[in-house]
């Protein structure tokens, strides 16, 4: 019983969601083939997915990936050593932390990546501008989630600690970094996430390094079936980083 | 102890500023000192870092530079033209919040009243909703041309998804008992929308509208460093393009400004 109510609630609903996803993309490639939608602005939905092959091929599309991946891997390491350390940094100083922690937030709120110019005419159109880009845009999320956790460890856990007189750094390595461990994942997933987007964003505006690039040249040849191609991989890459993050912060969360 | 707390001390005069104050003060002249130093050094490249005077110039200029002609009926108006691109980049930003706030709000009432169409649909714009937009903007260019409506579609789909999850979040938590008061009352739809969801998850909204306005913003102004002749991001490459150093940091000065002041009036509009 309980699992024909689970079957009704949850697989159903996902299959409709696939079948109409399906019949869009039938309807799609049957408007094209009556001449409602003109094939010149939106290829055939199959001619995308026989290109599939071609630009896997052709394009070297696993080393693209690689090279956005070690571009968001670079971005990332950096951003969880700077970002937890100045997290850490404004909550041992307090006042430090009261007279910068707006000035943070606003930062967040604003849009970094259009600095890519600036970065452009300091690091030259290369793999560090990209980086760069991708680090200095993610890193305010970081930041605040590491404080946001650090001052929200429960008091009677630090009470404990102090019971056992633990030295501060003790404090620190047994009670309060496990107890915010969660939240600065939530920080550095979120910066993961702000970091990939904004890597692949410049990629494709400075015409540089991996996937990004691969779309606009694509764009730039006026390969259709290519391009749409290309952003579909681009949308796998990201879902799939997306979902492994996310599989990562519920194994960290506490039950 | 009666005599200590009848002593009277002298009223300790509160500091002319506060140590936090003072902190926050101490750290711009550091980086205005620094900042000036490397200017001056030419440790970088020459006029990669320019001195802040120079930067303070370019923004003056920008501001108040009057060199375009506006017709205006029988008169001619003439402005600073930053203020004609700032426009430009304003009303595309409106146009992208207009469009893509509305259909976000449409679509993630439905999701969230419908669970049957959330789960089919729900985890699509959930996952979709962070990758990168701009490599969208090729096809947006084949659909919508090369001038603002390309632009404002990138705006439109940024904004769309945080507009539709917090909206959709936001019907699910709203108290059973104010839907089942309406319910009582025999409401139509369109009353049930506005008398009871909307009121209801009023915060929600302004939160998702405040993300959908920020990456709109992004949308838009990278669309525009991509391909355009007029807009902020416009300006921004081309300050690039022609080596204006002063210039670019003084149009990322302003931009920042209002983009972090668009920002705190959405954000103070949901804690009223």
């Amino acid at each position: 019983m309980i699992s024909r109510t689970l079957f009704r609630q949850q697989i159903v609903p996902i299959v409709f969601g696939i079948v109409c996803l399906a019949a869009l993309i039938a309807l799609i490639e049957f408007l094209i083939w009556i001449g409602v939608i003109n094939r010149f602005i939106v290829p055939y939905p199959s001619e995308i997915i026989g290109s599939f092959k071609r630009i896997i091929v052709e394009e070297d599309v696993l080393d693209r990936f690689l090279l956005t991946a070690g571009e968001a891997l670079a971005a990332s390491l950096m951003l969880t050593v700077v970002g937890i350390s100045l997290g850490v940094l404004l909550h041992r100083m307090h006042l430090l932390r009261l007279a910068t922690e707006t000035w943070i937030a606003a930062v967040a709120s604003a849009p970094l990546v259009l600095m890519y110019p600036l970065f452009l005419v300091i690091y030259g159109r290369s793999a560090l501008t990209i980086i760069m880009i991708g680090f200095v845009a993610a890193l305010p999320p970081v930041i605040l989630k590491t404080l946001e956790g650090l001052s929200g460890t429960r008091k009677v856990l630090i009470d404990v600690g102090r019971s056992f007189n633990l030295t501060p750094s003790q404090l620190y390595w047994k009670i309060l970094f496990p107890a915010a461990l969660p939240n600065i994942f939530v920080g550095v997933r979120l910066g993961m996430i702000f970091a990939l987007i904004n890597i692949v964003g410049v990629e494709f505006l400075i015409n540089f390094g991996g996937l990004g690039q691969l779309v606009n040249e694509l764009a730039e040849r006026y390969d259709l079936p290519g391009t749409y191609a290309a952003i579909c991989f681009v949308i796998l890459v990201s879902v799939v980083f997306f979902i492994v993050t996310e599989r990562a912060e519920r194994w960290l969360r506490p039950v | 102890m009666a005599e200590t707390s009848l002593t009277r001390t002298a009223p300790v005069a509160a500091p002319w500023l506060s140590p936090v104050t003072r902190l926050r003060i101490v750290i711009i002249v550091t980086i205005v000192a620094v900042w000036e130093a490397v200017a001056a050094s030419g440790l970088l490249f020459r006029d990669v870092v320019p001195s802040l005077v120079v930067i303070g110039g370019a923004l003056v200029n920008i501001l108040t530079h009057v060199d375009f002609k506006v017709p205006v009926d029988s008169f001619e108006l003439w402005i600073p033209e930053f203020y004609r691109h700032l426009w430009v980049t304003i009303s595309e930003v409106a146009t992208a919040m207009v469009f893509g706030g509305l259909a976000g709000l449409v679509v993630g009432l439905t999701l969230g009243t419908n669970p049957f169409l959330a789960n089919a649909f729900e985890r699509f714009l959930y996952y979709l909703g962070p990758t990168p937009k701009i490599i969208f903007f090729p096809i947006m260019i084949m659909w919508f041309g090369v001038g603002p409506g390309s632009k404002i579609a990138m705006g439109t789909i940024s904004c769309f998804f945080p507009v539709v999850l917090s909206a959709a979040a936001g019907v699910r938590q709203i108290d059973s008992v104010l839907i089942r008061v309406g319910r009582s009352f025999r409401v139509n739809t369109w009353q049930m929308v506005t008398k009871i969801y909307l009121p209801a998850m009023r915060e929600p909204i302004i939160n998702g509208v405040r993300l959908g306005l920020g990456v709109a913003v992004i949308g838009t102004l990278l669309a525009e460093t991509k391909l355009s002749n007029r807009g902020v991001g416009f300006l921004i490459i081309n300050a690039y393009s022609t080596f204006d150093m002063p210039r670019m940091y003084a149009l990322l000065i302003v931009l920042f400004v209002v983009a972090i002041g668009a920002n705190a009036l959405v954000g103070r509009a949901s804690r009223r």
